[in-house]
């Protein structure tokens, strides 16, 4: 398993979770929450895009309540889990699940989510390597890896100078200490998107503050997965 | 952690320390965590593993399926009657407790992965039953499931633990690895001994393909959780006994990780080979609703 992820004690011995499996059913729940907060909103709508091992064998380890229970905002071990389709259904979700093919490069347990609430929809590529460990691989059409094992900030901003000494000068406003960061754009003057991932919580107040200003299209706090 | 078991065997050595050690020491450094909260998050872990294998022994539990369910019980029952199992009185109880906590798993109960669901039986069958046989203390098998750990992650930083990526080998071998160095270090063995008791175990699980009936998480694996503990404890006994491996832990685990590579995708968690299409589990699979179209399967 390659990549920056360090791999915690608690990543092995764990995830707490209801069954049957840590990759189609936490992994999912995991993926559908990370989802649900780039989103930043419960989904009005999702499709549900599944490739793989995930699409085959996806129904009998319940994947596809897995990703809903994600979408839903529960942990891998809530017992509502089982019952998360007719929750979502219940809340007013629209959830359409089709098989895709991501490519030969795509892990075998990879889901492309495309999730709208009123005007906004994101498209979100993650997949679920193991042991219930996630990776996010790509928002919108920028790549990105982004494992949901610290607080992150995401930021989509016009791309010109200032943009990322704006945030950091917010980050050191508020001290918030900053792990890992990277910038993917589109091409020069277009959109960039930032992700950053921190050791501190990151306050509602710096993400607000963001938002407000007139370059930044949206920003996200990602809380950590914590469960 | 660690980015091979030789790097964490020399560091304990030269630290004079047990693997645990060197494993917490990691996870607090990466963490930022203080010892005593590190340690309390793996004792809730143990919590639910005790309670999952209880759960799977006392009654007989049921999956949604109706594929698996009730054997821990059947086989805890016979054990209690005074009959005496082939396989003593150890690795009987670990098989049960095994067994027990994958049922539990596949009825959608709370378990622990360790380092996966499908494989979640092993490591807590094989250290409850050695508590229950040798009096070890909780806090003990807190450090058994450090030490398990660190070895678990060396296997996913090198290889993988998911069987869509490796197969059977990736999970239940990994589990039953991570066991053998646990249970070693248990029973007084050294750090050396616990990286050979890792490769003996692996060596022996090697190529086992995942081949799920119905694409659940039931057949064959709760009775390859309990395979898993009989592994474990064979290459404990050699490890104590001063048996080397002929090849070292990594370059086992290295293997292993080739093997997968080229593991044909039939045979790595989609339903579409060995077990899950001989003609009992393509029936299986119908009968739940969960067959394929006859073009995808060969």
């Amino acid at each position: 398993m390659p990549g920056k992820r360090l791999v915690s004690a608690f990543d092995i011995i764990g995830p707490i979770m209801v069954g049957p499996s840590s990759s189609h059913t936490a992994g999912a729940v995991r993926l559908g929450r990370l989802g649900r907060a780039i989103l930043g909103a419960q989904p009005q709508r999702a499709i549900m895009g599944l490739h793989g091992s995930f699409a085959r064998t996806g129904r009998g380890h319940g994947t596809d309540r897995a990703l809903v229970a994600g979408l839903l905002n529960m942990s891998t071990d809530d017992p509502r889990i089982r019952n998360s389709l007719e929750l979502a259904r219940n809340a007013g979700m629209e959830v359409i699940f089709r098989t895709v093919d991501l490519g030969e490069n795509a892990h075998p347990n990879s889901v492309e989510m495309i999730l709208s609430a009123g005007q906004q929809e994101i498209r979100v590529a993650g997949a679920s390597v193991g042991g219930g460990m996630v990776e996010i691989q790509a928002i919108d059409n920028y790549p990105i890896s982004f494992t949901g094992e610290h607080e992150a900030l995401l930021v989509a901003a016009k791309d010109r100078p200032g943009t990322i000494h704006a945030i950091t000068g917010l980050f050191l406003r508020y001290r918030v200490n900053i792990a890992f960061s990277r910038v993917e754009r589109q091409h020069r003057g277009g959109e960039a998107i930032q992700i950053f991932e921190t050791d501190d919580q990151i306050p509602d107040e710096l993400v607000a503050a963001l938002a407000d200003c007139d370059w930044v299209y949206w920003a996200r706090h990602i809380p950590r997965l914590t469960d | 952690m660690f980015d091979s078991l030789a790097q964490m065997i020399a560091l304990a050595q030269t630290q004079g320390q047990p693997l645990h050690a060197i494993v917490i020491a990691r996870e607090m450094a990466q963490s930022g965590r203080d010892r005593q909260t590190v340690r309390d998050k793996m004792y809730k872990r143990l919590v639910v593993m005790r309670k999952s294998a209880e759960e799977g022994i006392a009654r007989p539990v049921r999956s949604l399926s109706g594929i698996s369910g009730g054997n821990a019980w059947r086989l805890w029952q016979r054990l209690q009657s005074g009959y005496q199992p082939i396989t003593g009185p150890i690795l009987s109880r670990a098989v049960a407790r095994a067994m027990a906590v994958n049922e539990v798993n596949a009825g959608m109960g709370c378990i622990v992965a360790t380092p996966t669901a499908g494989s979640a039986g092993i490591l807590p069958g094989v250290l409850l039953t050695l508590q229950e046989a040798y009096g070890f203390s909780d806090e003990q098998l807190v450090d058994a499931l450090f030490t398990a750990s660190g070895v678990g992650a060396v296997i996913a930083r090198r290889a993988s633990i998911s069987g869509a990526a490796g197969g059977c080998q990736a999970e239940t071998g990994s589990a039953a690895a991570m066991a053998a160095a646990a249970a070693v270090a248990l029973l007084g063995g050294s750090p050396h001994q616990s990286g050979q008791a890792v490769a003996i175990t692996l060596k022996n699980m090697l190529g086992l393909v995942c081949d799920p009936v119905a694409g659940l998480v039931e057949a064959p694996c709760v009775k390859r959780n309990a395979a898993g503990a009989a592994q474990c404890f064979i290459a404990v006994d050699m490890a104590l006994a001063g048996i080397e491996s002929v090849i070292p832990p990594d370059e086992v685990i290295d293997a292993m990780a080739r093997i997968g590579r080229r593991m044909d995708p039939r045979f790595k968690e989609t339903a579409e080979g060995g077990l899950a299409t001989t003609p009992t589990g393509l029936r299986l699979a119908e009968t739940l609703g969960r067959s394929k179209p006859p073009e995808e399967l060969r």
